[in-house]
């Protein structure tokens, strides 16, 4: 088996997730300039709400995914109307602590209810399949289809849906949107919505492979801000990209560096991006 | 005098209850509990310089924490160097790496700033807990010694060590509230009111917000060399972010950008955690959202919406101004109000 | 010559916010800027006070080119400015938040502050006086104590403008100080921008109070599309031809 391309396949899987979650922050970023700092909480709870259902009442994975998209998108609605929206006048420091004190408390909430321990999804793709030449579990493969299918699905509400157009319009000039007679206020929600989703088809995706516990967000919404750094805050083909980019550079920096430093390679690469570039790759907000 | 009295009684309060309290109370456990809440403080302090007086939210404090502990450690371990030079070292090297992070992590604003520190807080932690033949990795550092003795004062014992930590913390507040009242500390505040017009006032932003970041290092670094001896021992944790959000949790509940608010936030959180013993790990059930909410409704804290009810009822009695409330929740409310009546 | 633009240009990706624009401020006069919506007005003001970096052209100052000087320098050299909207510390005192405009005259530092040096508080006192000079000279006198919440929006302008006059200038460019002000009022900041004049500082704003600038200003400089389309004295501009229709509109008195 050869090594690279069993490495560019693992690139392209975790590349997938990362996307996925960076989609999310950077549509909250584009539409409401709030850096989301609980969206790695949604993530795991997302995770943890599919692997309950599947576990407790045995729902079948895909159901328990829907559930959780839902339950999920609306807990980060709540979190606009509770939070974001009263904040949206104070000054900037503000709604990021607010969303650090939210984090915290999902994170908290998560071990009351189901523990510190690391628990793994057990699903019905585990078996091994060839492809290409490489070995990967059909759970794997999903992940990579998964998220492309979200992807295009994304692609296609934003652009050919009169609600998508809107909340791309708010995304390049809100004062614009506002005055055209678009409620800002439901375009946030609904973005918040589909943002809390997005985090909880990643995390279903890809908790097979990986494993459940209260923290796994942290170092995957780090990352994710990472992305939408390199790829633009806001801009969605960035998140897209960024996260493949991000996959790739792991995976083989894993295989052809260090496996211990690994995770350093986002931290490094985002602290190289913002001295050069402090405002970002691309400052240009927007889609 | 009886008005300097009154200012700041709180601040002589609180020093007479600091240095008779262990005469009050003969039980190590408390002494121990609120020797680590000084140390807490003076590392708060340093944060509250930062986020609370110049506007700029650094989450990689943890990180410049654990960078003071480790090089304590690593200075008494590993070198063997005299504790007290060890001490001074250790808030040179904080410095100096906070005053290489400043110079970069300053270029950024807002969001940029906040991810990018975060970002660095991180790394400090991964490399701490991974570089295994400096640091002991996950093991640890033990063996760290105790302060030691100056002539015949020697700090072996819990109680002198908690004189030694509330020497260090009063002259931490002394230093912050000089910093405060003096044309620094309005020039920092002028930079957290707003860059564009400090700068069209004269004040060069970049250089004062690289003092403010530099200072607070110090501050974080000290607060982490003194626990690295008073603990005598530090693993990679203390530079993780749970730590910073533990830091903004205290600042945020007693107050950010007060000169109060890591006192009073820090004591009462690390009481309230004592007495919430069962909660343990699941403290932040309760403390998250209170920081959640204290930062929309009273998002200076506890000493600042004391000092917005004083404030308030002196402009009462000198005549009936109404004062407007701080809470953004409201001005918001109040636009939005003005807002509906003109359109 | 005491201010001068030459050709002086900012773009804003393919907008051009302020075009080839040569202007000369006239000391110890009242220039005036005006111009629709969008004209530029703002953003001419951030180039020669070094808030914005102007794509092309230069900017001089008593002759000396300050183009590339960050604004913290341009003010030290003496020129000061306020903004279209007053940014305040709130939770200050009026006279706290005019102290710190002197702060660019001191030279006191962080180990002055902690060990409370002979400069320290000789600087400290020379900061205050000053904020209570300027305080008196914008008439604040009585509000100095009240937090700057708590006072109308008229003497929020005040205080901007003390804030301006607490750094010693020669120069203070006003970005409409009289927006949201009510006509009364109004005839007072007038009043106060001409002392300022008596006092030797020159005064640059923007306004869009026609009948107050055509009375006030002794210059005038019309933009539109980031483009100067006249410049002289009210009289000259009155009965311009390109100011009336691509501005007033045919009605002067607008
Ligand atoms: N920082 C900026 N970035 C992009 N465009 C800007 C910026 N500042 C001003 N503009 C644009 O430049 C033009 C002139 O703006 P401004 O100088 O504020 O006008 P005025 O003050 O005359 O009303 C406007 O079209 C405005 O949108
Ligand atoms: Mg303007």
């Amino acid at each position: 088996m050869d090594i690279l391309t069993q490495q560019l396949f693992n690139g392209l899987t975790i590349g997938s997730v990362y996307s996925l979650v960076a989609l999310g922050l950077t549509l909250v970023y584009g539409i409401l300039h709030i850096p989301n700092f609980a969206h790695g909480a949604l993530y795991m709870l997302g995770a943890y709400i599919t692997l309950t259902l599947m576990l407790l009442w045995g729902i079948h994975y895909w159901i328990a995914m829907a559930v959780s998209v839902l339950v999920v998108g609306l807990l980060g609605v709540l979190m606009d109307r509770l939070v974001f929206h009263p904040l949206r006048n104070a000054p900037p420091i503000h709604d990021k602590i607010a969303a650090i004190g939210m984090l915290l408390f999902l994170e908290a909430f998560a071990q009351l209810i189901w523990g510190a321990d690391y628990r793994t999804m057990t699903t019905p793709y585990g078996q091994v399949i060839n492809l290409f030449g490489t070995t990967a579990t059909m759970q794997r493969v999903l992940i990579n289809i998964g998220a492309i299918a979200v992807m295009i699905l994304l692609y296609l509400f934003l652009k050919k849906t009169y609600i998508g157009a809107t909340i791309i319009a708010m995304a390049q000039n809100r004062e614009g949107a506002h005055l055209v007679g678009i409620n800002t206020n439901k375009v946030a929600m609904l973005t918040f919505m589909i943002s809390g989703g997005l985090a909880a088809i990643a995390a279903s995706l890809s908790a097979p492979i990986n494993l459940v516990f209260p923290g796994m967000g942290h170092l995957v919404i780090l990352k994710a801000f990472v992305i939408i750094i390199l790829g633009g805050m806001g801009s969605i083909p960035g998140a897209i990209l960024g996260g493949y980019i991000l996959g790739f550079t792991e995976s083989l920096g894993a295989t052809y560096i260090s496996n211990d430093y690994k995770d350093l390679i986002a931290f490094l690469l985002l602290v190289i991006i913002l001295s050069i570039r402090p405002k970002g790759l691309f400052s240009r907000e927007g889609f | 005098m009886g008005a300097y009295l009154k200012k700041r009684g709180w601040m002589i309060g609180f020093i007479l209850l600091a240095v008779v309290f262990p005469f009050l109370s003969q039980n190590d456990y408390f002494l121990h509990v609120l020797t680590l809440a000084f140390i807490w403080m003076i590392a708060v302090y340093g944060l509250n310089l930062l986020a609370g007086y110049t506007g700029y939210l650094s989450l990689a404090h943890a990180g410049f924490f654990a960078i003071g502990a480790y090089a304590l450690g690593l200075l008494t371990v590993k070198a063997g160097l005299n504790y007290w030079i060890a001490l001074v070292l250790a808030c040179v090297i904080t410095s100096a790496i906070g005053f290489v992070v400043g110079l970069v992590a300053l270029r950024t604003r807002e969001h940029f700033f906040a991810i990018y520190t975060l970002c660095v807080g991180y790394i400090i932690y991964l490399v701490i807990d991974k570089w295994d033949s400096l640091t002991g990795g996950v093991r640890g550092l033990i063996g760290i010694p105790a302060p030691t003795a100056i002539g015949p004062i020697s700090f072996e014992t819990p109680l002198s060590q908690y004189y030694l930590i509330l020497f260090f913390l009063l002259a931490t507040i002394l230093i912050m509230y000089r910093i405060i009242h003096s044309l620094t500390g309005r020039t920092f505040i002028a930079i957290r009111n707003s860059e564009d017009l400090a700068q069209t006032i004269g004040i060069s932003t970049m250089k004062n917000k690289l003092l403010v970041f530099v200072l607070s290092t110090f501050f974080a670094g000290l607060a982490g060399a003194l626990y690295a001896s008073f603990i005598r021992f530090i693993g990679p944790d203390i530079g993780y972010i749970t730590i910073i959000f533990d830091f903004l949790t205290y600042l945020l509940v007693g107050g950010l950008g007060t000169l109060a608010g890591p006192i009073v936030g820090t004591f009462l959180i690390v009481s309230v955690s004592q007495s919430l013993q069962f909660l343990q790990d699941y403290r932040m059930l309760i403390f998250g959202p209170l920081l959640t909410i204290l930062i929309i409704f009273y998002p200076r804290g506890i000493a600042g919406a004391y000092l917005d009810f004083r404030m308030k009822r002196q402009a009462r009695k000198k005549k009936s101004v109404p004062s407007k409330q701080t809470s953004y929740v409201q001005q918001s409310q109040e636009d939005e109000e003005k807002r509906v009546k003109e359109g | 010559m005491f201010i001068e633009t030459r050709q002086l240009t900012k773009k804003f990706g393919g907008l051009v916010a302020v075009n080839e624009v040569d202007f000369t401020i006239e000391k110890g006069k009242i220039n005036a800027i005006i111009g629709p919506n969008g004209a530029g007005k703002s953003t001419f003001f951030n180039l020669v006070s070094g808030s914005y970096t102007p794509s092309s052209g230069q900017v001089f100052y008593k002759g000396k080119d300050i183009t590339k000087l960050p604004p913290n320098k341009i003010a030290t050299l003496g020129v000061a400015r306020t903004f279209q909207t007053t940014n305040l510390f709130e939770q200050s005192t009026v006279l706290d938040n005019v102290i710190v405009g002197h702060r660019l005259r001191t030279r006191s530092n962080l180990l002055d502050a902690v060990l409370r040096t002979k400069r320290y508080k000789l600087e400290e006192k020379k900061c205050r006086d000053k904020a209570m000079e300027v305080l008196d000279f914008v008439e604040l006198t009585h509000v100095r104590g009240e937090l700057a919440v708590n006072i109308s929006q008229e003497e929020k302008k005040r205080v901007a403008f003390a804030l301006a006059l607490a750094t010693d200038p020669e120069v203070v460019f006003l970005d409409e100080p009289t927006a949201g002000i009510n006509p009364g009022e109004t005839e007072g900041l007038a009043a106060l921008m001409e002392k300022m004049v008596k006092r030797g500082i020159t005064v640059c704003l923007i306004e869009h109070k026609m009948k107050m600038i055509m009375k006030l200003a002794d210059k005038i400089m019309v933009l539109n599309y980031g483009e100067k389309i006249a410049e002289g004295t009210s009289e000259e501009i009155m009965n311009n031809q390109a100011v009336i229709e691509a501005y007033l509109g045919g009605d002067a008195s607008a």
